[in-house]
């Protein structure tokens, strides 16, 4: 005991975020080795523990809970202050009283995902089986995996159907796993800039920030925590790359351009002579004060591992066959990391399976990002289409 | 696109029109639905599985806050991505004069649906004529108000066009009405050319032959 007490005392200098990984700042639920999680790679996961915040409050009749699923780097902090940045909740933009999901109507669930490192069992948790943290002895999840414990926390809240699954990219793949697996528990569906999977080049910029992040000696081999180690230039490079895919040329060009970073002219060195550079720097220091690497590994593979037609036959409206769940589905136009061209691929299969479905394309310029920063045709159709279904349910 | 006459229900002429030719419970694609006064309509009235597809994203995001399925796309290209029969009726509201491809976009029609429901501005009417007569300029009227060279209608046609075009595609006319310039039906039941000329939109139900 007083050994993993050190263990978790000498990790906090280290990694910020991993004080967050056993004792997060937010509701956990327990599952015990009565209550295992099944993973698709096989076997179980247990003890496990989800940790999750909510908002609002649950109506008598249970009928206004809406869960929202975070993409990759998000986390439960949807609509409050984030106990490691302090900064604003990563969806506070459109989660609150009287936003498009009003948390004065609304019970709204945000949950850390399985294999994250914000109180959810993941690779920085501690091991029971060896007092230490998990590193790659963690099964490979997917996104199944999440949604299949996202169930279990939804049933342990007392809730049989919730009125909407909302989420975006990463967090898009398991609203469409929801809706696939539990239909008769969602009663709206609303992907956002997602796809019904991960196409060949999203893998291939996974794969580069993970080998960023597996090529730096203080990896070890994932044994990092336990060493006492951190891998921050591999995790901060991977956030580098992956924050460019997030972002269009054109956001990129309006926000930095060619511009220097204090300096009136070229260095002619390899400093960060230009603002995109220090930018990007920034992006990935910041980034390594609050996530771990090896869920950036684990969730980049739970998202590469994401195919859902092929989960029924290669045909995805199978996966939607004879579906009372209403979808609305949403892309923002210069968005290629997920496609408007992928969303309308979801459309196709929902309209193969006579799902009532509906589709808006967003204009706008800053790219995959866009889901995340206030663009006010998207909140219209955000609070139109969760206000209609809770309509629809009788939710006052 | 237009305040036509209106019914005491304040919804348009038209759509009663059309709304009253489809069979309750039907699945119904809407092509160009609008802000879905229709799609309402027929959901409402008619307790139809009422779908629809619309190009601008106002149109899109007022169908949704109704609590309606649109989607959208643009009927010259999207009709291709449906399903053989995947509906009961596909209907186009004032909409056919502003397809690429009005023959294709019929034909796409009477694939998806078994029967097909098409209303149109007639340009065959006799004010349409006068005005071209008499002025030597494009009509531009109360209900299409447009200049030429500024419209979304780049494929304007008369009753006898469209007849020749249904023809054309096989199809076979169940139901055809023609609204006169206050919304009601031209009364009798008058040959094509005087339909032609009387009516100032038309309605067409039609079929799929064999």
């Amino acid at each position: 005991m007083s050994d993993s007490d050190t263990t978790l005392g000498e990790i906090r200098a280290f990694e910020p975020a991993r004080g967050e990984a056993d004792h997060p700042h937010s509701a956990i639920m327990r599952f015990g080795a009565d209550k295992p999680l099944q993973l698709d790679a096989g076997g179980v996961l247990t003890p496990f523990q989800i940790a999750y915040q909510t908002y609002g409050t649950l109506n008598a009749a249970r009928s206004n809970a809406i869960l929202i699923c975070h993409a990759l780097s998000g986390d439960q902090h949807v609509a409050n202050v984030h106990p490691v940045t302090g900064k604003p909740g990563w969806w506070e933009t459109l989660v609150g009283p009287g936003k498009p999901i009003d948390t004065d109507r609304y019970f709204v669930i945000g949950t850390n995902v399985i294999g994250g490192c914000m109180g959810s069992t993941g690779p920085s948790s501690l091991n029971p089986a060896s007092g230490k943290a998990y590193g790659l002895d963690l099964p490979i999840l997917t996104i199944r995996d999440m949604v299949r414990a996202q169930a279990m926390l939804v049933d342990q809240l007392g809730i049989e159907k919730l009125l909407a699954v909302v989420g975006g990219s990463m967090g898009g793949m398991q609203v469409l796993q929801w809706a696939a697996s539990y239909p008769e528990r969602v009663f709206a569906a609303f992907p956002i800039a997602t796809a019904a999977r991960h196409s060949a080049q999203n893998i291939a910029f996974h794969e580069v920030g993970r080998q960023a992040i597996m090529a730096d000696p203080e990896w070890r081999g994932g044994r990092y925590l336990a060493e006492g180690s951190s891998p921050r230039r591999g995790l901060s490079v991977a956030r580098m790359a992956a924050h460019i895919t997030y972002m269009s040329d054109s956001s990129l060009h309006r926000k930095f351009g060619r511009r220097l970073q204090d300096r009136d002219g070229h260095t002619f060195s390899f400093d960060a002579d230009f603002q995109v550079e220090s930018y990007l720097r920034h992006q990935g220091e910041a980034f390594v004060d609050r996530f771990d690497a090896n869920s950036y590994l684990y969730m980049t593979r739970a998202m590469d591992y994401f195919d859902l037609a092929a989960d029924y036959g290669g045909v995805l409206a199978n996966a939607f066959k004879a579906t009372k769940t209403r979808f609305c589905l949403v892309s923002f136009t210069s968005d290629w990391l997920f496609t408007t061209a992928d969303s309308r691929n979801i459309v196709h299969a929902l309209n193969a399976a006579g799902a009532p479905v509906s589709f808006a394309e967003i204009e706008s310029d800053k790219g995959h990002d866009a889901f995340l920063l206030d663009e006010p045709e998207f909140f219209a159709i955000t609070r139109g289409f969760i206000d209609a279904a809770a309509r629809a349910v009788g939710v006052s | 696109m237009r305040e036509a006459a209106r019914a005491s229900s304040g919804a348009r002429v038209d759509l009663l029109l059309i709304a009253e030719m489809v069979q309750p419970g039907s699945r119904v694609l809407d092509v160009g639905s609008g802000d879905g006064e229709l799609l309402e309509l027929l959901a409402t009235t008619r307790g139809c599985d009422a779908r629809g597809i619309e190009l601008s994203r106002e149109g899109v995001n007022a169908g949704v806050a109704r609590g309606l399925a649109v989607i959208q796309g643009d009927a010259d290209i999207d009709l291709a991505d449906y399903p053989d029969n995947a509906f009961d009726y596909v209907i186009l509201s004032q909409t056919i004069q502003a397809t690429r491809r009005p023959k294709w976009v019929l034909e796409q029609m009477l694939r998806v649906g078994s029967r097909a429901i098409v209303s149109f501005p007639n340009f065959g009417f006799w004010r349409m004529r006068l005005d071209l007569l008499i002025n030597g300029k494009m009509p531009s009227t109360e209900n299409l108000p447009y200049r030429w060279h500024d419209t979304p209608n780049i494929h304007f046609c008369t009753i006898r066009d469209f007849v020749d075009l249904v023809d054309e595609v096989g199809a076979g006319i169940e139901r055809a009405v023609a609204l006169d310039a206050s919304g009601h039906p031209v009364r009798f039941n008058l040959p094509w050319a005087v339909w032609n000329l009387l009516g100032e939109q038309a309605v067409f139900l039609l079929s799929r032959k064999g």
